[in-house]
């Protein structure tokens, strides 16, 4: 049985439909990537499998006691809020705080614990975000543009941090980019969304799909083989071996 | 002890300086300024009511409070201009609320009482109300403080740790109609928003955690209620608006340290 999955979702605000008829099931220790344009429903979809939204139609089912590990694409806090990085790791439920410190070096960013919210740079800022949606052990770590912000070597170093992550805890990973070249070749399955699912499968079936290809361009193809010959430890044009190899890990 | 007024109006003041204290932290975490303003504006439309059907003041204020809170609460949930709704029910309660109390037939009212508060009058009864109004808040806020803060961070953060934001943002608002009904005697419904914001505003440069600035803001509130009282005594003023003075002062010593602070470091 898979961890979370959305049934036919359909959601809507303001007499707008945002998503129609979305089913999305998220498998244990996968990592699936939604790409779509701008107001294609990535974010909306995301908040609904949080349960921040209730879809009009149609269901997200979770497994029992499901930990879900849930990074925002951005995190406002009110400048008459003080608190530090550590107070806020122990949000909502207290730490040890040696997993607090663990956390923190596994996100890239040890020893700003003591350190105000307000005074961590853009990276730093989403890094200790995803320090305290990995501190719960969660099964599912869901990412909304982690890496708004970011320039582009501190989002591939982020997206890393990510893959690491993920073989830590096992845990699955949903995510939502607009960072096509970098995301793509980071996961298992991608999930080209608008406003209904365009086309799903690995990276190499959605980049050549056409209904993808309408939507970005073939540039991105391109982009696309040049990272994966960079980076994908020799196993070229070799998804499933990478990917049993993964597993196997 | 308690014979004496001063000594009662020091404990009521001390008594919802710290209640308004601890949950105006939240009030300016969250931008609820404008919401304690319209709840505490309700007041004088609960007080008339109360007047007008002889229950005590405490009640009808309360009640009315509460109406409003919900209302509000209500509003929020729809998104759509809610500075203006806000506006038109904060103030068209108090002006209807004035005219209610000036209709009630009988005895002549002293309006003044119910706008700025009339402390040194307090009973032992008011006392209890007070001080058990004030349990309440700080009990609920205790019980709450995780979930809420979490939920004031970001609400999708919130439903993530399988929190209810909105049950935290309903809580906030009810505590907020307690502490109206509670210090309306003491600061009087125009001054309310005052003691609410002014005590965290002034802690907050001064405080790394939210707990912290919880603790500074509740020692400053119960600091000015005490001053005040006293500056009142000496030159022979209103309590309330001399309560909200102190404070104000103390922010103001406050934002003066900060900004030497910050010229320093630079």
């Amino acid at each position: 049985m898979s961890l979370i999955e959305a049934q036919n979702v359909d959601f809507g605000h303001g007499g707008q439909r945002v998503l129609q008829g979305v089913s999305l099931a998220l498998n244990a220790g996968e990592i699936v990537t939604i790409v779509g344009p701008n107001g294609s429903g990535k974010s909306t979809l995301l908040r609904v499998m949080i349960g921040a939204l209730k879809p009009q139609k149609g269901k997200v089912t979770r497994q029992d006691g499901l930990r879900i590990g849930y990074v925002p694409q951005k995190l406002h806090i009110d400048p008459t809020l003080p608190i530090t990085v550590d107070r806020f790791l122990n949000l909502p439920h207290r730490v040890d705080p040696t997993a607090a410190k663990q956390a923190l070096a596994t996100a890239g960013v040890a020893g700003v614990g003591n350190r105000q919210m307000s005074q961590l740079s853009g990276g730093q800022f989403q890094r200790v975000l995803l320090a305290r949606a990995i501190l719960p052990k969660p099964h599912v770590l869901m990412l909304d543009e982690a890496t708004q912000g970011l320039d582009q070597p501190g989002s591939a170093a982020f997206y890393r941090q990510i893959d690491a992550v993920r073989r830590d805890l096992g845990c699955a990973v949903l995510m939502v980019s607009h960072e096509l070249h970098v995301v793509m070749s980071a996961s298992d399955r991608v999930i080209c969304l608008n406003g209904h699912i365009c086309c799903e499968g690995t990276p190499e079936v959605v980049s050549a799909a056409p209904a993808y290809r309408e939507l970005f361009g073939t540039g991105t193809g391109g982009a696309l083989a040049l990272y994966r010959h960079d980076h994908d430890h020799g196993h070229d044009h070799d998804h499933d071996g990478h990917h049993h190899h993964k597993a196997a890990e | 002890m308690l014979d004496d007024f001063l000594v009662r109006a020091a404990l009521a003041g001390v008594g919802t300086a710290i209640a308004a204290g601890l949950l105006g932290c939240f009030v300016v975490w969250r931008r609820m300024a404008y919401f304690g303003d319209a709840t505490a504006h309700a007041a004088v439309l609960g007080v008339a009511l109360a007047l007008l059907f002889g229950t005590s003041i405490t009640l009808g204020v309360g009640a009315v409070a509460l109406l409003m809170a919900v209302l509000i609460h209500g509003l929020s949930g729809q998104g759509a201009a809610v500075d203006t709704m806000l506006g038109v029910l904060a103030h068209g309660a108090l002006a209807l609320g004035l005219v209610a109390v000036t209709l009630i037939p009988g005895q002549r009212i002293d309006l003044d009482a119910y706008l700025f508060g009339d402390v040194l009058s307090v009973t032992r009864t008011d006392l209890a109300v007070i001080w058990g109004g004030g349990a309440v808040v700080v009990a609920t806020l205790w019980w709450h403080w995780s979930a809420m803060l979490t939920a004031t961070l970001s609400s999708d953060l919130a439903y993530a740790a399988g929190i209810n934001p909105r049950r935290e943002q309903l809580v906030l608002t009810l505590l907020l109609a307690a502490v109206v009904a509670v210090a309306i005697k003491v600061v009087g419904a125009l001054l309310i928003t005052a003691l609410l914001i002014i005590p965290a505003a002034a802690a907050r440069n001064y405080a790394s955690t939210p707990e912290r600035m919880a603790l500074l803001s509740m020692a400053i509130g119960a600091l000015s209620a005490i001053a005040g009282l006293r500056l009142a005594v000496i030159f022979d003023t209103t309590v309330g608006p001399a309560i909200i003075c102190v404070a104000a002062s103390i922010f103001a010593v406050s934002a003066m340290g900060t900004a030497l602070r910050r010229l320093r470091s630079a």
